[in-house]
């Protein structure tokens, strides 16, 4: 599994209720229902990949977070969890308060696009960007809303949303991410997540 | 209509209060099961036939010498594995494969009953199987599955009987029929009562029967559940042993004689009568307003494991009704999984062969056996 998952998990009390936005496979899904005692739901885009979950016996919907978060009732979920996906949709602003409305915390994970590989490569390359979590060409990227993790931070505080934690990973290596050492995780950290509260 | 005499059947003796008021007792349901029923008596799945299926879900129909409608699906195997699974279906009251309906002799006057039959509800359908529980001491049953008005009886089941089914698989189906549902219903049923054969349904079935409005309301039927995409392609505008038109009425087109043969073959093994309460039925389905507008209702008592399927291309119980459904379980935070399987199938793909539909309910049921039996839930 995922690093990213690992950490996501450890967020994440026993006995409590989680939705999964965007869960892809299910993998994040089947390691914590089969490893903590949570009742988890997905949501999930691609067809295929909702066939495989629900193959697997997991319970998910095929939808788009987009729109279909709105069927969720607010608060009804302990753990909202949103992992690389806030930077394709159309509006990651009303996705977030979506989230926020719809889980009591929310744990949300961004790539970050201020990692110094990034900017190397647009500062002496001048081309788009391709990474392995980036490894799409601008002209069929899914991503349109790409930001850093210093972006996500300042949205964050300007909206009134409370971050509990904000973690950064690197490869295998995680570390906090507190204000004063912000700027510098922002350039080193591939991924950063943070768990929220409205 | 054949001697149904062989078939399996339960008496039901107690009295059943219809939603018309009225009330019945002492009748018959015809039911075959597939597959061994285990030790704990916790691998049952009660399948729900559509508007014009049987008991014969699986295997060949003894009375009609077909496969079974829905072969694809159950069967050693296959997507409701008898191997793993005992699959019991009946035939729903009003239907006419042996259990009571208007098919069915008055014993005070030796013929049908015709339209003396009182008019039922997919509530009152499925209050009359749920003897079949009792019948085979079945606590709790794995799985209520069906499609289409199958379906219905699904989400009707789940709602009467909360904590009766552990599964739940309600496919391409709605929970409140809709206008154009009704006018396709509509339609058919005055083909038939256009008859004058019909003879306001108290034709003695044997010598008269009103072929000719059952056939065309099976044809207009028939299109409702096929797809544009998937007619232009298997027809297009084929002729039919023919190299041109002949300027005339016989069918010049493929498609023509495709329907009218399907019209055909259904008079030999479908009663006229049963065509009419059966789609009224199916006309008087919301379960929506059963709630008082709220279908979260419906399921608000039920811990049942919801699996909720739509395909793309069918527009008669199109993916928004399913995904109603889905929604208004998602509002009571109930246990759901939903997916929209891509086909130019149309409505019939339930009861076709689309592999991804049926490979994914088969990993569902046996998954989900293994974790509700580890977990004991």
């Amino acid at each position: 599994m995922k690093e990213e998952f690992k950490v996501i998990s450890k967020l994440i009390d026993e006995r409590s209720r989680v939705l999964d936005v965007g869960c892809g496979d299910g993998i994040l899904m089947e390691y914590l229902s089969k490893n903590m005692v949570v009742d988890v739901r997905g949501l999930e885009i691609s067809k295929e990949k909702v066939k495989k979950c629900l193959s697997n016996g997991l319970a998910v919907v095929e939808g788009n977070a987009e729109y279909d978060l709105k069927q969720f009732p607010d608060l009804s979920f302990d753990y909202v969890i949103l992992s690389q996906t806030l930077q394709a949709f159309m509006s990651p602003e009303n996705v977030i308060k979506d989230l926020l409305r719809v889980g009591k915390k929310v744990i949300v994970t961004i790539p970050n696009f201020g990692h110094w590989k990034i900017r190397v490569d647009l500062l002496f390359k001048g081309e788009m960007p391709i990474t392995k979590n980036l490894p799409y060409e601008w002209y069929n990227t899914p991503n349109l809303h790409m930001c850093t993790i210093q972006d996500f931070y300042n949205f964050c505080n300007n909206k009134g949303i409370n971050i509990f934690k904000t973690i950064s990973l690197n490869g295998q290596k995680t570390s906090k991410i507190t204000a004063s050492n912000l700027k510098y995780k922002n350039l080193i950290s591939e991924l950063g997540i943070f768990l929220l509260e409205k | 209509m054949s001697n149904f005499d062989k078939l399996k059947s339960i008496i039901i003796k107690q009295p059943l209060k219809l939603d018309c008021g009225k009330e019945i007792s002492n009748f018959p349901l015809a039911y075959e099961t597939y597959g061994n029923l285990n030790e704990k008596k916790d691998n049952a799945i009660l399948v729900f036939h559509a508007l014009t299926g049987d008991q014969f879900a699986s295997g060949q129909n003894p009375v009609t010498n077909k496969e079974g409608w829905w072969n694809y699906a159950v069967g050693p195997g296959k997507a409701f594995d008898t191997e793993k699974f005992f699959v019991i279906c009946a035939n729903v009251i009003g239907g006419c494969m042996g259990s009571y309906g208007p098919g069915t002799i008055d014993p005070t006057t030796n013929k049908t009953i015709g339209t003396n039959f009182p008019v039922i509800t997919i509530n009152d359908m499925v209050n009359a199987q749920y003897n079949l529980l009792d019948h085979f001491k079945i606590e709790r049953l794995f799985a209520v599955a069906g499609g289409s008005m199958g379906g219905m009886q699904v989400l009707q089941f789940v709602s009467n009987f909360p904590n009766k089914a552990k599964v739940a698989l309600p496919i391409a189906c709605t929970a409140s029929h809709s206008a154009q549902n009704i006018a396709f219903n509509e339609l058919g049923r005055q083909a038939i009562m256009s008859d004058t054969n019909w003879k306001d349904g108290l034709y003695d079935g044997k010598t008269s029967n009103p072929d000719k409005g059952l056939a065309v309301a099976r044809m207009a039927a028939h299109i409702t559940y096929l797809s544009k995409k998937g007619l232009q392609e298997k027809f297009g505008r084929n002729l039919q042993e023919r190299s041109d038109l002949k300027f005339g009425f016989d069918a010049d087109f493929q498609i023509e004689s495709y329907l009218r043969y399907q019209g055909s073959v259904f008079v030999d093994r479908f009663d006229a009568n049963s065509y009419l309460y059966i789609t009224r039925a199916m006309d008087y389905f919301d379960l929506t307003k059963q709630y008082g507008g709220n279908l979260s209702k419906a399921f608000k008592e039920s811990k049942t494991k919801f699996f909720i399927i739509s395909f793309t291309s069918d527009w008669l119980y199109p993916t928004s009704e399913n995904k109603d459904i889905v929604i208004a379980l998602n509002a009571i935070g109930a246990d759901v999984g939903f997916v929209e399987i891509k086909t130019d199938k149309g409505h019939d793909s339930f009861l076709l062969d689309v592999p991804d539909f049926l490979s994914t309910i088969k990993n569902y049921l046996s998954t989900t056996y293994l974790n509700i039996n580890e977990r004991r839930i």
